[in-house]
């Protein structure tokens, strides 16, 4: 037992050298989805003279801050070894509750706006309560709160779609002179903010163990409760947001917005590599996740693929991405 | 010896494993038919990896085998079981939810066209248990209610309701108490007299002395040699072959010194929870204090209880001579209270496997590595982490190297390297050792060695009294729930503590620890 291993040590104690090798690491990391994400516009580029283009920047960038930040929340989710399915009608609550208020109400943007994200938190909150204290699997209490948030939207609304207009228009416009809107910035901010959460703070780090193996957490004297519930409370948040980035598109609050955003969301995580299972995933990689799926469906709108065979090939696309993840997964696992 | 000498059963030549590395090379193996052949070196000499070949559960990259002087070459473990070689593993490998019948015959039902025929999956289930000795246990009952020693005794019985010409067992006893090894060497005796071939694998040494005929010893993938157990003795000194002299030398000069001082660090009052029933101790400042019983005994609950994982129905807890008495409703207040709780199973709710060494290690101590709004200062992390990885002689290729893929040993070494960045006072153990090889096993004593005279006190749970005589000043005997005796080191012996074990079940003797017959 003497020869205790030194070259490694001393690899080790060696910061430039782990630096470095932690460079390798992420640019391994992300290669394979960059390499996706490349090939679509090599190939959408072929087809479409169009393609590389600025306005098709625009189009995709204006298209994803929604699916952006409520990815980032569901990457959280999925990383603790929950799932959140609510996070499609709840953008719908919030953004309802958007319109309530600067419609019917006469409120300003900036007093709706709070209210908008308080709402999506306290459901968020709710889920995660509910799942963690009463040990439900959040697949179902998040089920249950698919239909009463869907509910709520069109009883505050009666079910109709409320037109805001000009005064939240500027939040989905490109900046003067810029091609990027205020909300595709403010979701770049949250990748940011959610990739530091995760791999820089006790927070995210405790996400992660509670995903691999909650028990192992409690009995390293953890309380995994609180950091459970803030996930959801953070996904349901960002639903709040992403809420007020769609109604800002749409110029108008629509209860029937984002059907099935839950399950696009969930697509953009696991091509990001984030487990179904928790206690694996990266913001990053779900920001790839959005990016392919944006590019697929605008570069198959352009080269004039009907909505049939769009639904096919976005499928066929995220079932491939799994399946490299998993076949990289096995690779690193034997090297 | 019994059969024929120069028929063997079995035999491995020049068998290769690489994964990364070459971690089988050149290994030998032969096998007579009737024979009990221990096969030892500490881990990652490759004898898991060995039997994992022989039993078709991974290829080997070259060499030969012949069973039955035929060549063999099991490309699945169905084909090593359709051939009659059965494995048991070091893992439990029940499926939880299902009844002790329906494992026990898993994959060879009693059906028609796919119906089970539940009264003779049953009668079979009941044959099989029966002639292992095992009527405590019901075929219907699921088998997660099943305690650890029984659900290996049901994987034995169900490799040995197949058709079984060579048997390998993977630390068959690790998980045994006393009475149950008794039980099972009985049934390996009658197997022996059948022709039986079987590869005995145990870091306990007594029960190689005991049971087995040949040995054969690796080291690092290698075949060291082979030996007649007689050839041993006492048998402590095949220990030479396994790890080199040096070790052997410093072995056998260890000597135990005691720590002890007179400051109490937990007093435990009236402890009541699940098994336990009314259990009190105390324990100072550097002692190390042993608690010694059988599986079942409920010494892993006792521990539990003190350390807040599961609710005490009624008992107190003084620390460091306080005169209010505490309860841990939750481990985080025991730990904040400077305590610390190695797990028996290390893979439930010990480690994160899949996650790195540096992760694992400074889970529980997060709080002193971060700065304002919660970030981790990964730099001293890094450093801390290297420092305890040195410290513990944690063999790795760096500390991002997942702990899934590391030894038993190294495995517990991180989970211990946890709560000695914690820096607690008091640290309860359970089976610190269990199936880890001996030099791990070493650097785990030389630990609690050091622990203790830094002040800390420590209580181990251990299923292996030689474990508690070599680590312990002081041992508390578990019985059906209850503390029954203690013992210090002028008065303990090996006769006293296992009557000690099973006194508390004189009443219930038949319904618990029936079949034991020490």
């Amino acid at each position: 037992m003497s020869d205790s291993p030194a070259p490694v040590s001393e690899k080790n104690t060696d910061q430039p050298a782990s630096l470095v090798s932690g460079v390798t690491y992420s640019v391994f990391q992300y290669a394979g989805l960059l390499g996706v994400l490349a090939l679509l516009v090599l190939i959408f580029s072929l087809r479409s003279e169009h393609f590389l283009s600025q306005q098709t920047l625009v189009t995709v960038a204006n298209n994803i801050p929604d699916l952006l930040v409520i990815s980032v929340g569901m990457t959280l989710v999925l990383i603790i070894g929950g799932i959140d399915l609510s996070v499609g009608s709840l953008l719908a609550l919030s953004s309802a509750m958007l319109g309530v208020c600067m419609v019917d109400w006469g409120w300003s943007l900036w007093s709706a706006v709070p209210v908008c994200l308080g709402i999506g938190a306290v459901c968020g909150m709710l889920n995660g309560v509910i799942s963690v204290k009463a040990g439900i699997p959040s697949f179902i209490v998040t089920l249950g709160m698919l239909e009463m948030a869907r509910g709520g939207a069109y009883l505050i609304t009666d079910s109709q779609t409320k037109y805001i207009g000009s005064s939240i228009e500027w939040i989905g416009v490109p900046l003067k002179g810029f091609v990027f809107s205020p909300a595709f910035l403010l979701a770049l901010v949250i990748v940011a903010a959610g990739q530091y959460l995760l791999t820089r703070t006790v927070f995210g780090r405790y996400c992660v163990a509670i995903g691999t193996n909650a028990e192992a957490v409690r009995m390293s004297g953890i309380r995994t409760a609180p950091c459970s519930v803030a996930v959801f409370t953070i996904s349901g948040l960002l639903c709040g947001l992403a809420g007020v980035m769609q109604t800002s598109r749409l110029s108008s609050a629509d209860p029937n917005a984002a059907v099935g955003l839950e399950l696009s969301a969930i697509a953009a995580c696991v091509i990001g590599g984030t487990s179904l299972m928790g206690g694996r995933g990266s913001v990053i990689n779900t920001f790839f996740g959005v990016l392919i799926i944006a590019v697929l469906q605008t570069g198959l709108a352009q080269i004039g693929a009907t909505d049939p065979s769009k639904r096919v090939i976005t499928g066929a696309v995220i079932i491939i991405a799994v399946l490299l993840d998993a076949a990289r997964q096995r690779w690193k696992r034997r090297g | 010896m019994t059969g024929d000498t120069r028929s063997l059963l079995f035999e491995a030549r020049g068998v290769c494993k690489d994964y990364v590395v070459r971690v089988l090379d050149e290994a030998r193996l032969e096998l007579r038919p009737g024979e009990i052949h221990a096969l030892l070196g500490a881990n990652g000499a490759g004898k898991s990896t060995l039997c994992k070949i022989i039993a078709g559960l991974t290829p080997a990259t070259a060499g030969h085998m012949l069973l039955n002087g035929v060549s063999y070459a099991p490309a699945d473990k169905r084909f090593a079981e359709s051939r009659g070689v059965q494995i048991v593993q070091q893992e439990l490998n029940l499926i939880p939810t299902l009844s002790v019948a329906e494992n026990l015959l898993l994959g060879r039902y009693p059906q028609r066209w796919g119906v089970i025929n539940r009264r003779r999956l049953h009668e079979q289930a009941r044959v099989a248990l029966d002639r292992f000795g095992l009527n405590e246990i019901k075929t219907d009952q699921s088998a997660d209610s099943l305690g650890v020693g029984q659900q290996q005794m049901l994987e034995i019985a169900a490799a040995l309701d197949r058709k079984c010409e060579l048997l390998i067992l993977d630390e068959p006893t690790a998980a045994l108490s006393a009475g149950e090894t008794e039980r099972l060497f009985a049934r390996l005796n009658e197997l022996r007299a059948r022709g039986v071939g079987i590869i005995y694998i145990s870091h306990r040494l007594d029960e190689i002395a005991r049971i087995a005929d040949r040995l054969t010893v690796l080291r690092d993938g290698k075949y060291v040699s082979t030996h007649e157990v007689s050839e041993f003795q006492p048998i402590e000194r095949v220990v030479d072959l396994m790890t080199g002299e040096v070790q052997a030398v410093q072995h056998a000069l260890q000597e135990h010194t005691n720590h002890t001082t007179e400051k109490t660090m937990l007093r435990v009052e009236g402890m009541t929870g699940g098994p336990v029933r009314d259990v009190r101790f105390s324990v100072k400042a550097g002692e190390r204090y042993g608690i010694a019983g059988l599986v079942g005994a409920g010494r892993t609950e006792l521990l539990r209880l003190i350390f807040g994982a599961d609710r005490a129905e009624r008992g107190e807890l003084f620390l460091r001579g306080e005169a209010t008495s505490r309860r841990f409703a939750h481990p985080q207040e025991a730990v904040q209270a400077g305590l610390a709780m190695v797990t028996e199973d290390r893979k439930q709710n010990g480690l994160l496997l899949s996650q790195s060494i540096r992760v694992n290690t400074t889970l529980a101590s997060l709080d002193l590595l971060t700065g304002i709004a919660g970030l981790i200062d990964r730099r001293r992390e890094v450093a801390l982490v290297e420092g305890k990885r040195r410290r513990l002689q944690i063999h790795a290729r760096d500390i991002e190297q997942s702990v899934g893929t590391l030894s038993g040993g190294n495995q517990q070494k991180v989970a211990v390297a946890k709560w000695l960045l914690q820096d607690a006072d008091l640290f309860l153990f359970d089976e610190p050792t269990r199936g880890i090889d001996v030099a791990a096993r070493r650097n785990i004593h030389q630990l609690f060695d050091q622990l203790a005279a830094n002040g800390k006190a420590l209580v181990i749970v251990s299923s292996d009294l030689e474990e508690l005589f070599e680590t312990c000043d002081r041992i508390g005997v578990m019985s059906a729930g209850r503390l029954v005796a203690e013992y210090t080191r002028e008065n303990w012996s090996y006769d006293a503590i296992m009557q000690d074990c099973f006194s508390g079940y004189s009443q219930q003797a038949k319904e618990t620890v029936s079949g034991s017959n020490l």
